[in-house]
């Protein structure tokens, strides 16, 4: 039994159907999810009125001033001990994480509300500047837990949409954390959200020389880390599936590079092709599933080639005395953009999914491009360039235009986008013999840069869906 | 010397052909000016060890900056590598193919295989059984120097001849 199926969420409650920014979002998420766990609920009684009021984050560009918000305690319905105010915390930070928003001390607020379903004194909150006020409640039974919420528009002095109440297991409690700020950071941004979501990884140990590494799968804000891997064979670049269900990555395990194919609920992997002698890496799922592109080596020589997952029928997508490798597919499932050094040096290549065409060049700029990352947005790609002893990950448009560095140091490779397109997280390398590699998220605005708070050094981040 | 660059070239055309067939044994190699008349049997020579082919040949080979050439230092390595393995025909190798760190990780895997094919082509072309040499590669991995410097990085970009008794290495 894995963690995730234990984790996994259901929404077995009937469903209200919602007023407002909470029905689009929610309207996205399958109607049956699997397994015990959450449960999602509108709290219809104290929104008596639609309110598209004024409250909203324009995230497109720019300079953004974070937005000032008051998180009051949460309260403790029954049974929830220090749960109430552990989950306030990650609600808390997963919001302020963002650099959208600024919470504002509770030292600061001059009330608090009498219950979670009493009025809200909109002068008392607006007095101290708080544009949105969120306010919750968390109870615990028999092992499972119950959180609300609802969000308040301070300055219209009205509801943001409707409360909401998840149900979980006490094991899932950072979920519900995560659920609650998804739906906050959804309706003032009007963008899907990616708070509850889980990020595939390799963990290192060890000399720089004899590194060990093992994958983890953790949440997107590096809490719960879990091995799928232990460290008996090298492994890198996991990849997710796009349900997250399984997982492609590469072992060293038969002494060569080759893909292997894992199920996450039972931890059992195979190689994703049968033939033992040759090298393969690079692998990516297409967006449906139904497909996976890697990298095949023969002769010397690296192609992309593709694989019927359910046939294992398999062709190659380039033959160039080249390398080409890196593969990525747009979220529509058309275009592969991947990275080849047919110039001479490695770039960014885009073609169609089939291989019917010859790829278009899209980098030209100094040094070289490699690891494109497809947003699952589709409007822009994620890169690594290196121009002389720096690397930068950048972003630049499908055609190759509108280029954007947005970070520069000793190494740093490999983007992973957010499920929302707005945030990549990539590997930093820090140079000399205890050099070790740190996973980092920065925003596609190039702006708040964070290392991710986990123990131990960590490479190859994929990011992987929102959970249902 | 020139024979060597000759030979180089051959390897660069054998690449180029994607395959890492040999020459078929009658076949006459027109760059090496020789006649290939087949692979050497098996040697008989007693003894030897991973330790002595270390010591004796050299088991390193190292490259220029993303490329896979073997310059004049890295062909007479394997000059001496080859004689070496015809007299232990009982070893088989392992041609593991390694990079910088200067590089992304799934490229330099790529970049990896591509040396680890070089020195396995002029292997062969030295008259060495294609089924003894099997290719690997680790990318950045497994540097054999940690720090950073361009020195240290020179000694990454390497190929390195593993050998071992009998058919498993």
């Amino acid at each position: 039994m894995s963690f995730l199926a234990r984790l996994a969420l259901t929404r077995t409650a009937p469903f209200r159907p919602p007023l407002l920014a909470a029905a689009l979002l929610l309207a996205a998420l399958p109607a049956a999810a699997t397994a015990q766990g959450l449960t999602a609920s509108d709290l219809t009684n104290m929104a008596q009125e639609e309110s598209d009021g004024p409250l909203r984050i324009e995230i497109t560009g720019g300079q953004v001033e974070a937005m000032p918000i008051a998180v009051a305690p949460f309260f403790d319905e029954g049974g929830a001990g220090d749960l109430a105010a552990r989950i306030q915390e990650v609600v808390t930070a997963d919001l302020t994480g963002t650099d959208l928003f600024r919470a504002i001390p509770a030292s600061a607020h001059v009330a608090q509300p009498q219950g979670f379903d009493a009025a809200v004194a909109y002068p008392d909150w607006r007095a101290i500047n708080a544009e949105a006020l969120i306010v919750g409640a968390v109870s615990a039974q028999n092992g499972r837990i119950t959180a609300k919420f609802r969000l308040y528009d301070v300055f219209s002095g009205q509801p943001l949409g409707d409360g909401m109440q998840f149900d979980a297991d006490e094991a899932g409690w950072r979920r519900v954390a995560h659920k609650v700020a998804d739906q906050v950071y959804a309706r003032i941004t009007g963008e899907s959200p990616y708070f509850d979501s889980r990020v595939v990884f390799v963990s290192e140990t060890g000399p720089k020389d004899a590194r060990l590494k093992r994958i983890g799968i953790m949440d997107y804000d590096g809490a719960n880390p879990l091995w799928v891997t232990d460290d008996s064979a090298l492994v890198v670049s996991p990849r997710f599936s796009p349900d997250g269900s399984q997982l492609l990555y590469t072992s060293f395990a038969n002494g060569l590079p080759q893909v292997m194919l894992m199920d996450v609920a039972t931890l059992s992997a195979w190689p994703l092709k049968q033939d033992a002698g040759t090298m393969s890496f690079a692998p990516r799922f297409s967006p449906d599933g139904r497909w996976v592109v890697y990298s095949r080596e023969q002769g010397g020589n690296t192609d992309i080639w593709q694989m019927d997952v359910a046939t294992g029928a398999e062709r190659a997508l380039t033959e160039t005395q080249a390398i080409e490798t890196s593969p990525s597919y747009s979220p529509d499932g058309r275009r592969i953009v991947f990275e080849s050094d047919q110039s001479g040096s490695q770039q960014i290549y885009v073609m169609p999914a089939d291989g019917s065409a010859e790829p278009t060049r899209l980098s030209f700029g100094e040094g070289s491009y490699g690891t494109p990352a497809w947003s699952p947005k589709g409007d822009l790609i994620a890169f690594t360039r290196r121009d002389g002893d720096r690397f930068h990950i950048g972003v630049m448009r499908p055609d190759g235009t509108e280029e954007k560095l947005l970070t520069e140091s000793f190494l740093d490779e490999g983007p992973t986008w957010a499920p929302n397109g707005r945030v990549v997280m990539f590997t930093r390398m820090t140079p000399g013999g205890d050099g070790v590699s740190r996973l980092h998220s920065v925003d596609v605005t190039g702006r708040n840069m964070r290392p991710l708070d986990i123990e131990g050094a960590a490479s190859d981040p994929d990011w992987g869906p929102l959970l249902p | 010397m020139n024979l060597y660059r000759i030979a180089a070239a051959a390897v660069m055309l054998a690449g180029l052909a994607a395959c890492a067939a040999p020459p078929p044994p009658t076949a006459v190699d027109p760059y090496a000016g020789g006649r290939y008349t087949g692979a050497v049997p098996p040697g008989t020579l007693p003894g030897g060890s991973a330790e002595e082919f270390r010591r004796v040949a050299g088991d390193t080979v190292l490259f220029p900056e993303n490329d896979a050439t073997l310059d004049a230092t890295a062909r007479a390595t394997l000059v001496r590598q080859a004689a070496w393995l015809k007299q232990h025909g009982s070893f088989s190798t392992v041609i593991q193919g390694h990079s910088d760190e200067q590089g992304t990780r799934e490229y330099n895997l790529a970049l990896g295989a591509r040396r680890a094919s070089a020195v396995q082509e002029y292997l062969i072309l030295q008259g060495l059984e294609p089924g003894r040499i099997r290719t690997s590669s680790y990318g950045k991995e497994r540097p054999v120097e940690v720090c950073s410097t361009p020195d240290c990085q020179v000694r990454n970009r390497r190929a390195v001849t593993v050998v071992a008794p009998g058919a498993g290495v």
